[in-house]
């Protein structure tokens, strides 16, 4: 890797003055605050909500595939149970562990308590996410989400013959992401470089055993086995219904139904487990693809050692803002990405409850256009095709950084939400 | 990590059924769906709900609350801590508990003084509603009866101070153990007398419970100088003392020098931090999580100079308590500014909200 090729497309940093700089923090800390000092009952309300809906929707899902085999059941719990994991690792989840809920003093809904429905333990993720990724958020060589250790993201990153084969193992990466993740946050950097223990990663390799254990207990026998239970039961009733009177037909019938039952369970077993299986893929596609469009479309810029070592407080605020990325999309898109369509709100105050990154993008939005900064968003399928164009082209060696959108000169306010909120706020 | 309510009293079976189901669960718990049918079923904290908020005097109410598990009992005289939500944010506090341990409802009691400005009071006393849910935290405290049943007995109570001493007197009326007792209450008047009109018909049917109320309104203060009058023998009496400092404090200096103090019991609301207590010489804590460092005079608590560097530590009852502030010693030695005391190694868990840095300090917070 290489640092002096920076200046290829001048990043925006690089034009503000220290005095812009200071005001900047200033401007961003004292939104900051302003949010901070207004949470009250209406945000506890929200997020006790969406734990409740999301808990409802994974009971629903998990019974109606109980009777995995009649097809309408499937798909619908299936539907029910993805939009369920989708809500808890992401609008739940990432949210509590970075402590946006920790305000509340609640014991439960709090950054040191809670756990999960993922391979990465709370506490691994805490560390390799909230620390390393959002302190050193697209520094090269520094974060480690960049590219994550496997994939050549950037033209910086010095080329080498194994990315010829990253197209492939990016499919594999979305499809198992939760694992993929639960693998990144060991950290092989810092085992490799010898900063982080024998013992340590020992103890982080237990972690994400117990979790893959109970993971896989829960999702691929536990659940499976109460379907096959539920269709067996079933069937069983059902040939009674048929009881012969005649004693030899009843030998015959006995033998049927014991056929039939153990035939049926299986089929429980199996439809279950494959469904299971469906909404767990279809929960890692979508964070894979959500979290791929955080920082790694054509809009967002790169940051040296250097530059991080130099930044003042604006200028990590301005880091912040140019290496992240927003997705354009309404309420429902938002919700279901944990606001992490926000990502560059996020970036800015990653313990700031979702629920007002929307409130705040307007105000984002002006700061950026009076310091003649860019905001980078753009609708799903230009961010996460902008995505997937880069790792193609970066798997061959060279490769130029993209063109940067200018300055922000859009407008204020983006959609019906955001209208309400800043409506509500005025 | 916030502070949470005491473990309830699970029967084993059901502890071992919801072991049992948690392979459906994980990682949440089966407490997480059951809560959303009804949160007193929480195995992990004990919660109560408010069943119902009877007014007292103009400005103090009982609140009654019925604990979600079979209530382990308390020893009169002892306080709880109550987890409140409020604003979305949960508040807890210490309250005396005025139920005696016998209710054959199975409720507990609490009773509470409005405070204007203060921010949970208000939310019990003037807007509190039955059916809200609450947080129970441990019981805690040492005012209570010696082990041996005193044969004579002096309680003497100001203000919303008669709390805990009111819990004494209706174990003992229910104990029908009321021999020779006399209550010395003070209050404004006949109608600020908390429990007023309880305490007169405990009176009315207790031949050994005599009850003076000094409404200090019309008939002054009550100095240490009036309990030759109204108690010839108060030195030979086990005497339960409490109320506001300033009344805490004239009453001990002459206890102190009249009378043995072995025999004197007392309860103070709000602990001294800092107090009598010698002042310790401060120093530098570094906050090893983030990097941080605060200077902290003698008088600081390691909490309080850690979020004056914008630090978002963990803290609950900010008074040495609820132990939610802990955090692990990696460097230095502390001084815990309610006793004075000097101490730590290596590994050791300090209250961060009770402990001032006795030189360089590195915690692992």
């Amino acid at each position: 890797m290489t640092t002096s090729t920076y200046t290829e497309v001048e990043n925006p940093l690089h034009k503000l003055t220290p005095e812009q700089l200071e005001a900047i923090g200033k401007e961003f800390d004292d939104l900051h605050d302003e949010v901070k000092a207004d949470l009250g009952e209406r945000d506890s309300t929200y997020i006790r909500s969406m734990i409740d809906l999301q808990r409802k929707l994974a009971l629903l899902g998990r019974v109606m595939l109980l009777g995995a085999p009649v097809k309408p059941l499937w798909i619908a719990g299936t539907t029910s149970l993805s939009i369920a994991k989708i809500l808890e690792n992401m609008e739940i989840g990432h949210n509590v562990l970075h402590g946006q809920w920790d305000w509340m003093n609640d014991p439960v809904i709090n950054s040191r308590s809670w756990d999960w429905d993922t391979a990465s333990t709370a506490e691994a993720w805490r560390h390799s996410h909230n620390y390393v990724h959002h302190t050193y958020t697209n520094v090269l060589g520094k974060d480690k989400d960049l590219g994550y250790e496997i994939m050549r993201i950037d033209p910086h990153q010095k080329w080498h013959p194994v990315y010829l084969a990253q197209p492939f193992y990016n499919i594999v990466l979305m499809c198992l992401f939760e694992w993929g993740v639960a693998t990144h946050d060991l950290d092989f950097d810092a085992i490799r470089a010898g900063e982080k223990g024998k013992d340590e990663v020992l103890q982080d390799l237990k972690g994400m055993g117990h979790k893959a254990r109970a993971q896989i207990v829960k999702d691929y026998v536990a659940w499976p086995a109460l379907s096959a239970l539920a269709t067996g039961g079933a069937e069983l009733v059902k040939g009674y219904r048929n009881k012969p009177r005649t004693r030899l037909g009843r030998r015959r019938w006995k033998r049927n139904l014991q056929a039939d039952v153990i035939e049926a369970a299986g089929r429980g077993y199996k439809s279950a487990l494959k469904a299971d299986l469906t909404a767990n893929f279809v929960r890692n596609i979508w964070s894979y693809s959500i979290i791929f469009c955080g920082h790694f479309p054509d809009q967002t810029y790169v940051f040296t050692k250097d530059e991080y070592e130099q930044e003042t407080k604006g200028g990590r605020y301005v880091r912040q803002l140019l290496g992240a990325a927003n997705i354009d999309g309404g309420p429902l898109f938002h919700v279901m990405s944990g606001n992490l369509s926000y990502q560059v709100e996020h970036h800015l105050y990653p313990d700031m409850p979702s629920s007002r990154y929307g409130e705040i993008a307007p105000r984002v939005r002006e700061i950026c256009e009076r310091y003649e900064l860019p905001y980078n968003t753009g609708p799903f399928f230009k961010q996460v095709g902008s995505v997937h164009r880069t790792i193609l082209r970066l798997a061959f060696p060279g490769g130029k950084v993209r063109p940067k959108p200018g300055p922000y000169k859009g407008d204020k306010v983006k959609n019906e939400g955001e209208r309400e909120a800043v409506k509500a706020a005025a | 990590m916030a502070e949470r309510g005491a473990p309830p009293k699970v029967p084993a079976i059901q502890r071992r059924i919801l072991d049992a189901v948690r392979a459906f669960s994980s990682p949440l718990l089966p407490d997480d769906y059951l809560e959303m049918i009804n949160p007193l079923w929480s195995t992990r904290e004990l919660r109560g709900r408010i069943e119902a908020i009877e007014p007292e005097t103009e400005d103090a109410a009982t609140v009654v609350i019925k604990p979600g598990y079979k209530w382990e009992g308390h020893e009169p005289g002892q306080y709880l801590r109550i987890g409140i939500d409020i604003d979305g944010r949960r508040h807890w506090r210490a309250y005396s508990l005025t139920s005696d341990p016998g209710r054959p409802d199975g409720c507990i009691s609490i009773t509470v003084k409005n405070v204007d400005e203060g921010v949970v009071s208000p939310q019990l006393v003037k807007h509190g509603e039955p059916g809200r849910i609450v947080g129970l935290g441990g019981v805690e405290g040492t005012f209570k009866m010696p082990e041996e049943m005193p044969d004579r007995i002096l309680f003497v109570s100001a203000g919303s101070g008669i709390t805990p001493i009111m819990s004494m007197i209706r174990d003992l009326d229910r104990r029908e153990a009321l021999h020779d007792v006399l209550h010395i209450h003070s209050a404004k008047h006949a109608d600020d007398v908390i429990f007023g009109e309880q305490l007169r018909d405990i009176e009315k049917r207790n031949a050994g419970f005599r009850l003076h109320e000094q409404h200090t309104q019309k008939m002054g203060r009550l100095g240490p100088a009036h309990l030759d009058e109204l108690c010839p023998d108060w030195r030979e009496r086990e005497s339960f003392l409490s109320g506001p400092a300033e009344v805490l404090d004239t009453h001990t200096g002459h206890w102190e020098k009249e009378a043995d103090c072995e025999r004197l019991h007392m309860e103070r609301f709000q602990p001294i931090i800092g107090g009598d207590v010698e002042e310790g010489k401060g120093g530098k804590v570094l906050f090893r999580h983030s990097d941080t460092e605060a200077l902290c005079d003698g008088k600081t608590p390691i909490l309080v100079a850690g979020e004056e560097q914008g630090l978002d530590l963990p803290f609950g009852c900010r008074e040495g308590i609820c132990h939610t502030c802990v955090g692990s010693l990696k460097e230095g030695r502390v001084r815990n500014l309610r006793t004075g005391e000097v101490y730590g190694g290596r590994g050791e868990y300090i209250q961060t909200c009770i402990c001032a840095p006795e030189g360089l300090v590195e915690i692992d917070l």
